[in-house]
This record gives C-alpha cells, sequence and structure tokens, in this order.
C-alpha cells in the first residue's frame, strides 16, 4: 500500500485495469503493450517451471519472482544494450531480457557456476545475481563511476528489495551517488516483505524512496503492479540519470506473491487474506484487463501465447538438462587468472582426490 | 622521477607514480587521498600529477570503498584504494570474501577484479587505538585474495607495481614502523618483483628465522647478534603471505634443521601456524628441534604506554633461538 508522503506516486491503472487518468503518449504504441505483456506472460510460465523443477529435485533453492513480472519487463524493456544491470536474486524478469538465457538461470539455481557465465555478448558486462543483501548497490556505483571517469553515457540499474533499504551498503550506495551524481537508477522492489519481516518493521520512514532524499538526489514511488506506471517511471529515470542529471531511486510497490524461496514457507508468517487480496493487484491481469478494455488484445489469443511461450520454457529445460557437469578441475581454473605456482601442492592433493573418487565430483 | 634514496613510504609513491603514468586505467581514492595526499603522505603530488578524476577523494566509507572498487575493477579499471589503517579495513571485508575474491570463479572468468587495497599494518607508532593492527592472518584464509607485506623500499615498490599489474584482488600491507626508517638507494625503473615468492635476506646455515614485516627489522638484528656468537643464521622474509611460497622456506629448513618464526600479530592462528604446521608435513624428520613462534599474545595491541611489549623484541627472538640451538 502506498504511504501519504510528499514524494510523487505514479499509477495509471486500477487494479482492475481501467484507465485512471490520461494515458501517456508512449503508451499509444499498441504494439509495445504487447510485447511488455507477452514478456510478463513468459517470466511467469519460467518461474513456475524453475519451482517446479526446484519441487521435483533437478535444481535446487530458488527465488520465485511471482507478482514482480512489470517491474524487471519495465527496466529490461528500456535499459540499452551497453548499460550494465547489477541485479539481485529476483530479477529473473529483468535478466531474460537483458539477453540472460533461461538455461543459464537453471544452471545458477542448479548448481553451476556457468549460469553466471552469459553467453550472449549483450550481457557480457551485465552483474551475476547477488546474494548478499544490498552489497550489490555499491558494485553498481563503481560501475557508474567508470563510466563517470570515462565520459561515457551509460547508465547503471541496480535493483534490490525492501530490506536491503535497511543495510550500510545501500545507504553508503546512495551517498556516493548523490555525491558524486552517477548514472545509477536504484530500483526498491519493495514487495512488503523480507522473508517474515513486514515491510512496517523494516522502517520508521514512511516511504523508502526518501531515502534518495537524504542522499541529495531524486526519489520517487510507483505501482509496481502496473506496467504502464513502472515503464514511465523507469524510462524518465534512465533518461535522467544518462543525461547526467544524477541518480535516482525509483520504489517499486509490489507484492511478493510466492515464498522467499523454495525453501521458504510464507505461510508461517502471513495471512491468507492477505495474499488473497494481494492476487487482486497483480500485474499481469491488470495489464491484460487494460488492453482488452482497448480492444487490442483478444482472449482468445492467450492460448497462443501460453503454447509458445511454453515451448520457449521447454525448450530452455532440454538444454539445462543436456547441459552435463562441468570438469572437477574448473574448481580450481578461476580462483585466480592462473593457478598460483605456490599453490601447485594443493592443486596435485585435489587432482589425487578425484582420483581416489574414481567416479570425479558428484554429477547429480 | 629521479634515482636517489628512499624511504618505504616514498618507495610506495614512487610505484603509485609510475603505476598511474604507465596505464590510464591506474585510478587512485581513498579518503584524505587527494588535496591531503593521504594521511601518511603516500600518496602526496598524484592529484597534482593525474587529475581529480583519477584521484579521488572519497566519501568517509570503508564499506562503500571496498564495494565501489569491484564496480570499477569489473570495467576494466584498476583501482588502487588507500583504507586509511588496517583498523578500518574490517567494513571492506564483506566485499573482500564475498565478492572480490571469487568473481572471477563466480562468472567463470568473465567478470574479474584486479585492484589493490593499500593499508599501514602494525603497531610501534604510538598511535590511537585501532591504528596498529597487524591481522593478515585474516586475509590469507580468503582463496582467491592475495595478501603482501613489503619490509624494505625495494621490496614496497617491486611488489606494489607487480600487485597494480596482477590481474586479481591484491591486499598490500604496509608496516607503518617502517615507512619512514632508513632511507635506502632505490632505482625507478619500474622492475616488478615475482609476487608468490619469498625473499632470503641472509643466507646462512645453522638455523632459519623466518618473518615478514616491521619484525623483520628485529629479526635481522638477531641474526646479527647470533652471527657475533658463531651462529649463522638464515634470515627470510615471507613477504607474500597468501599465496604462501612454501617451497622457498621448507628448502632452508632443510637445510638448517630449526626454525625460528617472528610475527607481530597474534598466535593463535596467525601465519606462523600455517608455516610451522605445512614445514612439519613437508620435513618432519629433518628437523632437529620443535619450530618455535615468536609472537604476540592473543590481546589487542596495547595502547602506546605498552606496545612496546607486544612487539617481538631482539631479545624474544635471541630467547627462542637459543632454545632452538640448545634442544636436546
Amino acid at each position: 500500500m502506498p504511504h501519504k508522503v510528499a514524494l510523487p506516486y505514479t499509477r495509471y491503472l486500477s487494479p482492475d485495469g481501467q484507465l485512471l487518468g490520461d494515458l501517456p503518449a508512449w503508451a499509444d504504441d499498441f504494439n509495445l503493450l504487447t510485447r511488455l505483456y507477452r514478456q510478463m506472460v513468459l517470466t511467469r510460465l519460467f518461474d513456475q517451471k524453475a519451482v517446479a523443477l526446484q519441487r521435483t529435485g533437478r535444481i535446487g533453492t530458488y527465488a520465485p519472482t511471482l507478482g514482480q513480472e512489470a517491474i524487471g519487463v519495465a527496466i529490461g524493456s528500456l535499459m540499452r544494450p551497453e548499460d550494465v544491470l547489477v541485479p539481485y536474486y529476483r530479477d529473473t524478469a529483468v535478466q531474460l531480457m537483458r539477453g540472460v538465457r533461461m538455461e543459464e538461470i537453471l544452471l545458477y539455481w542448479g548448481g553451476d557456476e556457468r549460469g553466471s557465465d552469459f553467453v550472449d555478448p549483450a550481457v557480457a558486462e551485465d552483474f551475476p545475481i547477488c546474494v548478499p543483501i544490498a552489497t550489490q548497490a555499491l558494485h553498481a556505483c563503481g560501475v557508474a563511476s567508470a563510466f563517470k571517469i570515462r565520459g561515457e553515457h551509460r547508465v547503471v540499474v541496480t535493483t534490490c528489495g525492501d530490506g536491503a533499504t535497511s543495510k550500510g551498503d545501500f545507504l553508503e550506495a546512495l551517498n556516493v551517488a548523490g555525491t558524486w551524481q552517477l548514472p545509477v537508477v536504484f530500483v526498491v522492489n519493495n514487495n512488503q516483505w523480507a522473508i517474515s519481516v513486514p515491510r512496517r518493521i523494516q522502517c520508521g520512514a514512511p516511504t523508502l524512496a526518501q531515502k534518495a532524499i537524504g542522499a541529495g538526489f531524486h526519489g520517487e514511488q510507483v505501482d509496481g503492479n502496473d506496467m504502464l506506471a513502472v515503464y514511465d517511471r523507469v524510462q524518465v529515470a534512465l533518461e535522467r540519470a544518462r543525461h547526467g542529471k544524477g541518480p535516482v531511486l525509483l520504489e517499486c510497490l509490489s507484492y511478493r506473491l510466492g515464498d522467499h524461496t523454495t525453501a521458504d514457507d510464507a505461510t508461517r508468517y502471513r495471512a491468507a487474506d492477505e495474499v488473497k487480496q494481494a492476487w487482486l493487484e497483480e500485474p499481469i491481469k491488470r495489464l491484460q484487463r487494460f488492453m482488452v478494455g482497448q480492444g487490442v488484445w483478444e482472449g482468445n489469443r492467450e492460448q497462443a501465447l501460453m503454447v509458445e511461450c511454453q515451448a520457449l520454457v521447454q525448450r530452455a529445460v532440454d538444454n539445462f538438462e543436456a547441459a552435463g557437469t562441468q570438469a572437477p578441475e574448473s574448481v580450481l581454473d578461476y580462483v585466480y587468472a592462473q593457478w598460483p605456482a605456490a599453490l601447485a601442492e594443493q592443486r596435485e592433493m585435489f587432482l589425487e582426490r578425484l582420483a581416489r573418487r574414481a567416479g570425479g565430483a558428484d554429477h547429480e | 622521477m629521479s634515482n636517489g634514496t628512499f624511504s618505504l613510504l616514498e618507495a610506495v609513491n614512487l610505484a603509485l607514480h609510475r603505476a598511474m603514468a604507465e596505464d590510464e586505467n591506474v585510478i587512485v581514492l581513498g579518503e584524505d587521498v587527494g588535496v591531503n595526499g593521504g594521511v601518511f603522505r603516500a600518496t602526496l603530488g598524484l592529484r597534482d600529477s593525474f587529475g581529480f578524476k583519477r584521484v579521488i577523494d572519497s566519501p568517509l566509507a570503508e564499506t562503500m570503498l571496498g564495494g565501489l572498487v569491484i564496480g570499477m575493477a569489473a570495467q576494466g579499471l584498476k583501482p588502487v584504494v588507500e583504507i586509511q589503517f588496517m583498523g578500518f579495513i574490517y567494513a571492506t571485508m564483506e566485499h573482500l570474501v564475498s565478492h572480490a575474491s571469487r568473481m572471477r570463479n563466480r562468472t567463470r572468468g568473465r567478470i574479474t577484479c584486479p585492484m589493490v587495497l593499500r593499508t599501514p599494518m602494525g603497531a610501534g607508532i604510538r598511535a590511537p587505538e585501532h591504528h596498529s593492527e597487524s591481522t593478515e592472518a585474516l586475509f590469507a584464509h580468503i582463496p582467491g585474495l592475495r595478501v603482501l607485506v613489503p619490509s624494505s623500499p625495494a621490496r614496497a615498490y617491486g611488489l606494489l607495481l607487480a600487485a597494480i599489474d596482477d590481474l586479481d584482488p591484491v591486499l598490500f600491507l604496509e608496516p607503518t614502523r617502517l615507512y619512514r626508517m632508513n632511507p635506502q638507494p632505490l632505482v625507478d625503473d619500474g622492475k616488478r618483483l615475482p609476487l608468490d615468492s619469498c625473499f632470503t635476506l641472509r643466507e646462512g646455515s645453522d638455523i632459519t628465522l623466518i618473518s615478514w614485516g616491521a619484525s623483520i627489522v628485529e629479526t635481522l638484528q638477531a641474526a646479527n647478534a647470533l652471527a657475533e656468537q658463531g651462529v649463522s643464521a638464515e634470515v627470510i622474509d615471507v613477504a607474500c603471505i597468501k599465496p604462501l611460497d612454501l617451497d622457498t622456506l621448507e628448502a632452508s629448513v632443510r637445510k638448517t634443521g630449526r626454525c625460528v618464526i617472528v610475527h607481530e600479530a597474534p598466535r593463535t592462528c596467525g601465519v606462523g601456524a600455517e608455516i610451522a604446521a605445512s614445514l612439519y608435513e613437508r620435513a618432519l624428520l629433518e628437523l632437529q628441534a620443535p619450530i618455535l613462534r615468536v609472537t604476540a599474545p592473543d590481546i589487542p595491541p596495547p595502547l602506546y604506554r605498552l606496545e612496546s611489549l607486544y612487539i617481538p623484541g631482539v631479545e624474544d627472538i635471541l630467547h627462542a633461538c637459543d632454545s632452538t640451538l640448545n634442544f636436546a
């Protein structure tokens, strides 16, 4: 729920897909809306598949992105290839749009480092998923500093959850970004829950966006379940940062419809009624209702879209399952640029361990 | 830059000037490193020579510095960050342990973190609390990181240049007690010293003395005193704490059969323990006496009135040598 503050809060669509005011000019492009809708559907199907793969033991712990699709798809649509994404672990939507492959995301959560060695050159400079909370915000500032030092008109987007805004790393990142006017956009996915801790006991400030004010730059809130609103505000934030007008903190108000990860059981700490209510506001249905109302989408296209997306997901699962396991020696190969001669003995001991376990590393 | 006589501090400054002149990707940043030239003046003159975009006064936030340089390094810059004292480096540790040292591994080489964290280490300069730390062992435990401790102007110069060249993150620890002590001739020729190698400072045949950092001074003095007694001591400056050049240490101990390790850091799980364990594994039957360690006790560095008791003295080293040499 939005808090009453003086900061801007943007929403174009009501939960049932009704337009609440004037449509932004860019939203006249119905092909764009269709693409955004398709990408959200694809993300959700992939996400459901990943959860199913975890439940059947084919991947390890996974952090579902259910309910966060609009935020990631908006960011992914608007970033330029030369921009850099510094994500957290609930960013499947934006990673897929940047060029990270579905099978890479499955490989990562499936216990294989190759999942962070993105094949597509378009994402060569994008950071891998960051697990330690909020630390990525500082890496993003470092990337943005490099852009600024070299005079490049590129932007860094970094994401985090509401819990991350409590960490010193996040606040130190805001501080340096404001001080140096770095070309970085901080997107806070305020999905109301940091595992079991609700937003109201995470921070005493009425909004998370206002933390930007203390760092000397612009912050605002947006309805993270409203694709039109998120797209609009991300677009403005990126342009602002790209043109040297400094960082932006965009707090997207959403709801974590799934568990924190597949290792979590959210029914232990939140009421079914709350989740039921949140489902009424979710982003995909909202945009679909709007598009149907505008006459740019018909229910009978839904089935074909599902079939198309399911096929893409299934192909990725097939690729993932065909990937095999890395060579056991690979655990030594990337610790240093070259394995130091001073550690040669350790390498030999590890190779002996491999030889003792005739099959090499555990292939399951 | 001219040739002449330089202190360790001036040697660091000389190496930074050269590295920045050689490679425009080298960026120096930290608290007070720009206009002020660093609290010890290690970065003096860099701002004037290379400008504010490459010599950056940062906000006072060590965690930020630890994280920021990862992003810079990922973009192909070579950040050399100064942490004002080792006692303030702990705020960067999450970034060192969880990101800088493993980004290469995490991404299978796609993203790397060539960067140097410089920080003054050690006691003996009558400084306030938290300005006298020797916690190199905490960092030696991190795979993917390199940890260097120069103990002379020449090694500070050659090792810092090599550290900046290196493709992986390096922690470069500068013994404050040596910063202005005993300037020595140094040629500013850009010559790098090898990483992962110990330096044998004095050859000997009766006992091996292993040390690093500021304790090298007392260790060499002990070796001189032993020579007067007719005992030939070999002195090795480890210099590269991680990875550790065990081969050189082993060869020396095989030759002498006796070994004393001297370090300023507390005893338990100090780097001396790692060295002793490895030497026992490799050369147990060549040893004629137990390996002894001369270290600080497991206490925080005392405030300055008592700090000299914390630092291993020549007499402490000689006492350990006596025990080793007279072991039945």
